[in-house]
């Protein structure tokens, strides 16, 4: 657990890690995008709108995985205090939001020609849009809590990591919405007990997950780094100014 | 001996999230009627709502019941859930997926004589995602999209 308690290991990691999964996630993403996009048929009742399916499911799936990254970095937190923890909950925030935001924006873009409207406030809908406004709330505390604190310390961390952890329970509302409750968004197409979607359309897509599941990957190390370097070049001058003012 | 405080703190905190799920589930059980975004057939037969009153109504699209009245733009329907069905009538532009055999929401009130009368059409699609072409299908698939479209 607390291998990675020096930042200097988990740096040595990153280093490569990082590149490796940021490019090996655009190769994926592009070849299963291409796939979904140029190859995989049309589907028998929608046609041809069917394929923004490859952008729109990742995105959801990255948009709900996000906030359970900053739960379990939360709960890390509060827990054993690790150093990394409240730095992967702040790098996991931005990627996190925009993948909400691209599931919502593509949705819409779905919905006009299947459905037949941009948007209702049904409850998969809706609670989706609640993840987006959670994760706002969550950057503006978060930068809050730092600004009070000086940017020190880990009373900077407590109030983001209760409020990551008590965001969480939105997570499994935004999955049952469309099993407990009536809605205009269909149940789930993939299972654990198996796909209703044909292979033509389940290889392509969840190829196209596991591509942009590392660009994920490799964006949330990338902003560690940043936040870590950041984090040291404040130290420094913060050194530098008392032995000048000595 | 005392407790480590890490130990101290995993405790509550799994004591707290045991509570916080606790408390949204009886949240989610509380609003099981309440976020529903329309009432099925069986619902509307059962406890027709006042023709005053704005609802929506949602199901498949009964096979065969789809006829278009002769001033050519008000269409006539049976939407059911299996259990009841309640018929529908609607003046406009349908939804490009609106097809029978395939789930709609309508909005809009039940008249007095217990046709239902929409304002606006939404279609609905399942989680079946099936290929337009028969030959990328494996057999069962096929088989199950021949018995859907009979």
């Amino acid at each position: 657990m607390h291998g990675f308690a020096n930042p200097a290991r988990f740096l040595r990691l990153a280093r490569w890690l990082m590149p490796v999964c940021l490019v090996a996630g655009i190769a994926i993403a592009f070849a299963a995008l291409s796939w979904g996009l140029f190859v995989a048929p049309a589907e028998r009742l929608q046609g041809q709108t069917v394929r923004i399916v490859y952008l729109h499911v990742p995105a959801a799936w990255l948009g709900m995985s996000g906030w359970m990254g900053i739960a379990a970095a939360s709960f890390t937190e509060l827990v054993w205090r690790h150093p990394l923890a409240g730095i992967a909950a702040r790098a996991c925030a931005v990627p996190g939001a925009v993948f909400t935001a691209i599931c919502l924006i593509t949705g819409s873009l779905w919905g006009r020609p299947a459905w037949g409207t941009w948007w209702v406030w049904d409850g998969r809908l809706t609670s989706m849009l609640v993840l987006l406004f959670l994760y706002f709330g969550w950057m503006a505390l978060s930068q809050a809590s730092e600004a009070a604190d000086g940017g020190e310390g880990s009373g900077a961390l407590r109030a983001p990591a209760i409020f990551g952890l008590v965001g969480a329970v939105n997570i499994p509302i935004i999955h049952y919405s469309v099993i407990w409750w009536n809605s205009q968004h269909q149940p789930p197409s993939i299972t654990t007990g198996g796909s209703a979607m044909s292979g033509a359309f389940l290889w392509p897509l969840l190829i196209a997950m596991l591509g942009f599941t590392l660009i994920f990957a490799g964006v949330v190390m990338a902003r560690m780094r940043a936040i870590l370097a950041n984090q040291q070049a404040e130290a420094r001058l913060r050194r530098k100014a008392m032995a000048e003012g000595n | 001996m005392a407790i480590k405080a890490k130990h101290q703190r995993l405790v509550l905190l799994v004591i707290a999230l045991v509570v916080l799920v606790g408390a949204a589930l009886l949240a989610a059980w509380a609003l099981r009627n309440q976020a529903s975004y329309f009432y099925v057939p069986a619902e509307i037969t059962a406890n027709p709502p006042a023709p005053s009153r704005g609802v929506r109504l949602g199901g498949m699209v009964e096979k065969g019941s789809i006829k278009t009245m002769p001033d050519g733009v008000t269409i006539a329907f049976v939407v059911g859930d299996g259990k009841a069905t309640v018929p529908v009538v609607f003046k406009g532009i349908v939804p490009s997926l609106f097809v029978e055999g395939s789930g709609v929401v309508a909005e809009g009130h039940m008249r007095p004589d217990g046709t239902f009368e929409a304002d606006n059409l939404l279609a609905k699609h399942d989680e079946k995602y099936v290929p337009r072409e028969m030959k990328d299908m494996t057999g069962e698939q096929a088989r199950q999209v021949v018995a859907e479209t009979k």
